[in-house]
This record gives structure tokens, sequence and C-alpha cells, in this order.
């Protein structure tokens, strides 16, 4: 694996962060350094092992589907900067 | 003031509630002048609060609430600047609680940003790092270091609600001498608390003594429906545990690696020794596998889920915003590049590369594999003893100007005491031992899941 500062800028990218040339310069070296010792994982015998996404075992939750009360429109959209007719608004999606 | 004797005080009329809280509000203004660990402080709340006379376990009982846990109506920001300005609609499922046993909510408590450190040193844009009770040169740990050094340092009857995913209540709690409950995951209730990575964030408590902290845990505890991996838990009155007669029990001391500070070496032993004279039993034990791959499995997986939980900070329901323009990805990646923290920045570009195509299998399934083994270890040694003891932190609380100098990597190892339990989400707390030049040493308890009144009931003999 090539930790360069093209990849950090590509995973920057997936991330919707834009970092600065001074930035992508000071993550390049600590990133490598944490990604080496963290690779030390590739040593651990986990054959056959069975991962763990909780720490105890958890239930698949259901409920009935029926409406139940939640926060108005007004309270949903009242701390949001930019809103008009009732909707969130936000940047262009469609050229 | 301890809090039972307090909330006695004030059923029996012989301690004015009101006149409490003004003063305890004045007092904790004044602290927070010259020591920063509060983001924001909710007197005119606690004022309405006190009004209504509200009786419970916490009557007229000051709490405090880190950042990140959502009181209605108050800025919760989780330490970050890009939740600047975001006041919640509704109370966390433990401040509801909190409230209806009489507590009052008095402000939210200084964390690095989003719990993102070990020394409370990475907050957001414009907030101030707060100083250690016992030195203003060195830190208070972290990420709780708000609610542990107000704990310390406030005279008056007060508990605060903390919170952990790696280490983030025994850390602070240690550095701050004061008492940190971090339960069972899934034990209290996570509605309303602002995630760092959900299978690891755990809401604890922090008090001046073990009581009082048990004393909290007893009020927030319990399954909670609107949080699907809250558990369905018996009802433990945890502050009867303390001082229970502990002949007979049997603890663990965790061999330690190379690099804890010789001085906190000695004070555990100390604490070992008054648990040793009222009659628990003492052996040996080790976590090989946890301590060669604790460190590295724990950030891989807190990091994949924090990566996943930031993306909802785009600058459009909450928090701040910029000038609507350009393409999407444009005006979301200037929102978040101008106000998440550096070290948000770092640990979201590690997430997101451990969870790509290509990487995923040998860094987050592997370390959800090796996790599966590290609770496996732990389980095995809980089967002959009630408790772990160790170190929470491997040094003395450290000067700010020297964490500074430390490397990611350097201040990610200062967790390699803390990320075990709470990786395998085990009960832990710590206990203020003794202090070595003026400065405090905790000492860990770690119990088998559900068994916080055990570790309790051991810890009530160190305190």
């Amino acid at each position: 694996m090539k930790v360069d500062e093209k990849l950090v800028k590509q995973v920057a990218e997936i991330a919707r962060l834009e970092l600065s040339d001074k930035e992508v310069k000071e993550f390049l070296p600590e990133l490598k350094e944490v990604l080496e010792a963290f690779s030390a994982l590739s040593k651990a015998d986990t054959k056959g092992v069975a991962p763990s996404f909780h720490p105890i075992e958890m239930k698949n939750v259901m409920r009935e589907d029926k409406e139940e009360e939640c926060l108005s429109q007004k309270e949903a959209l009242s701390l949001a900067q930019h809103k008009k007719d009732g909707y969130f608004q936000g940047p262009k999606v469609v050229e | 003031m301890r809090v039972k004797a307090f909330v006695a005080g004030v059923e029996k009329g012989k301690i004015d509630a009101f006149k409490n809280i003004q003063e305890t509000v004045k007092d904790i203004k004044k602290i927070n002048k010259e020591y920063h660990y509060f983001n924001e402080i909710s007197d005119w709340l606690a004022l309405a609060q006190v009004k209504q006379k509200k009786k419970g376990k916490l009557s007229g009982v000051a709490v405090s609430v880190k950042d990140a846990i959502c009181v209605k109506g108050v800025e919760s920001k989780a330490g970050s600047a890009i939740l600047n300005t975001y006041k919640p609609l509704f109370n966390a499922t433990v401040v509801e609680k909190v409230i209806n046993e009489g507590g009052l909510i008095i402000g939210k408590t200084s964390q690095d940003a989003f719990g993102f450190g070990s020394f409370n040193v990475n907050v957001g844009n414009k907030m101030d790092i707060p100083l250690n009770p016992f030195d203003k040169k060195r830190a208070c740990g972290g990420s709780s270091g708000g609610c542990a050094g107000i704990t310390q340092k406030i005279g008056k009857a007060h508990v605060s609600l903390a919170e952990s995913t790696g280490g983030s209540i025994v850390a602070p709690a240690s550095f701050c001498d004061v008492v940190g409950i971090c339960p069972t995951y899934g034990l209290v209730s996570r509605y309303g608390l602002i995630d760092y990575a959900n299978s690891l964030d755990k809401i604890g408590t922090m008090g001046k003594t073990v009581e009082d902290a048990a004393l909290l845990l007893e009020v927030i505890a319990g399954h909670d429906k609107k949080d699907s991996t809250s558990v369905k838990s018996k009802k433990v009155v945890y502050s009867t545990f303390v001082k229970k007669k502990v002949k007979g029990m049997k603890i663990g001391v965790l061999k330690l690696g190379k690099g804890v500070d010789k001085q906190v070496v000695h004070a555990v032993q100390e604490g070992i020794k008054k648990l040793e004279k009222e009659g628990v039993s003492i052996k040996e034990v080790s976590l090989p596998y946890t301590e060669k791959y604790g460190v590295s499995a724990y950030y891989l997986l807190a990091l994949c889920e924090a990566s996943t939980n930031l993306a909802r900070y785009c600058g459009l329901r909450y928090g701040e915003s910029g000038k609507l323009g350009g393409h999407f990805n444009e005006y979301f990646s200037k929102v978040r590049s101008a106000h998440l923290g550096k070290e948000a920045k770092r640990r979201i570009i590690l997430g997101t590369f451990a969870r790509m195509a290509g990487h995923r299998d040998a860094f987050y399934l592997k370390a959800a594999q090796v996790r599966t083994k590290i609770i496996e270890e732990y389980k095995k040694v809980f089967t002959e003893i009630d408790a772990i003891v160790c170190p929470a932190m491997p040094v003395l609380p450290l000067k700010i100007k020297d964490i500074d100098k430390l490397s990611p990597l350097q201040n990610y190892m200062m967790d390699i005491l803390t990320v075990g339990p709470n990786l395998a989400g085990l009960p832990h707390m710590t206990v203020p031992v003794m202090k070595m030049k003026g400065l405090p040493i905790g000492m860990m308890l770690i119990g088998d899941h559900f068994n916080e009144d055990k570790i309790i009931q051991l810890g009530s003999w160190i305190e």
C-alpha cells in the first residue's frame, strides 16, 4: 500500500474535506506512521473468528408500523439557516 | 458535600435548594473563568428547574453534562465548532432521568471535539482548553475533561454526566482525582448522545466519591426503547454496594508492560494493599492479546465508525452553514473543512481509508475479529476473579506543552490501558488512590459485563 499525497487527497475528497497543501503535507507522515502501526493487526491470528460489531450480543428491535409523535415540520426546520417554503434549502444537486 | 447527605438536607428543609443553586452557579462562573471547564453555563435552566421543587434522588443537586449529551434548548456541540448554535429540540434520555429525580442542569462541559482525544486539548475552534485543578500547566485528561475538572473543583453537591468511547471517563477522572464510572455497553441509553462510535460509546458518571458516582448511575441505568442497543437489565441500586464487605472477593492484578510510569505503578500497589487488608485475595493476570492488538483494533473500529457518523455535518439542517452556491459536494466540503478541527479531519481520513474497497477486510473487518478475541480473553479471566485492577493512565497528568509535542500515534498509545475494557464493553471505574508530587493517580477496576455493583463495592474501600 502506497500512502502518498495523492492518496490523502483522494480519501479527503471521498470524505468531503478540502485539505490545504499545508494540511496534506502535515497529515501525510502522521497517517503513514499510524497506518503502519495499525497494520500490526495483520499478524493477529483470527482464522475462523466471527467479527464483533458490538461488545455484547445485540438483538434486532422491531416496533409496530404505527404513526408516532415526532418533531413538527416547524421544529425540524427551526435550526436550519437555509430554508424555503417549509423545506430545507440546499445547494444545487442537478446541473 | 456528599450528594446523599445534601438531598436528605433538602428534603428535611434544612438546606434551601434555591439559595444553594444560586451560590453554586456563582462558584461555577468563578471557577470557569480560571479553569475553562464549561462550554456553556445554563444557570437559567437550573434556576427554572429548582423552582419546580421536584423531589427525588437528586433533589436540588447540580448536575453538569458533557457537551456531547443533548440538553433541550442549551447549545450542545460535542466540543466542535461545526455544531455552533445547535440547541437540541429534545433531552437525551439520561438528562430526562436526571431532571425527573430533581437534578438541576448547570451546563455543558468542555471536551475534545467529538471525544477525539485523551487529554482534552483538542478543543473546538475558539474554545479554551480546560486546566488541571492541581496544576494549571497540565491537562485535565480527556475527553470528558470538563466533567472531571469541575467535579474536583466545586465544593457544593454536584455530579457529572460523562461519556467514554475508549477511556474518556476514567482518564480525566484519574487526572483530576475524582471517581469516574463507565458502565457496561448498553446499560445506559445513548439516546440523545452525539455519536463518536456507536459500538463503543457509553454514557457514565463522575462524582467526588464512589457513592456519588454510583448514585447517578442508578438514576440513569435501564432499558430505553429509544435506543435499540440498550439492554433489558435488572434494576440495581448501585449506591448500596458502597462499603459492603469485600472479604473473600478476588481481584486480578494486571501484569503491566513497559512504559507505565513507576510512580503510577507504586500508587496502584498501595491501592491493592488496602483491598488486601479487607480480605480480598490477589492474583496476577495477563491479557497478552489485548495488550498487543487492543490499541490498533480500537482505533480502527472507532475511526471507521466516526468517519461515517461525522458525515452528517454538512451545513444543512443545524450547526454551522455557509453561503449556498456551487455544486453540493463543494458546499459540503467547504462547510466541513472550515469548522471541523484538525484531529477530526485526521480521524475522518483514517476511518474513511480503512473502510475503502480493498482495505475494508484488512482493517475494519480484521479489527472486529480481533475484538471478538479480546472479549474472549477478558471473559476467560473473569471466570476466576471479580475484577481486574490496573492504572487508568500510564502517566501522571501531562503538561499541555508536552502533549503538543506528541505525534498522533503517541497520543493514541496513551490509551493502552483503557481501550481493552472499552472494546469489550466492560464496566470500569477509576478511584483516586494517592498523589505523587501533588499530582493525582487513579486506580482502575474493570468488572465483567453488568458487574458494576462489584467494582463499586471494591472501589469504595480504596477511596
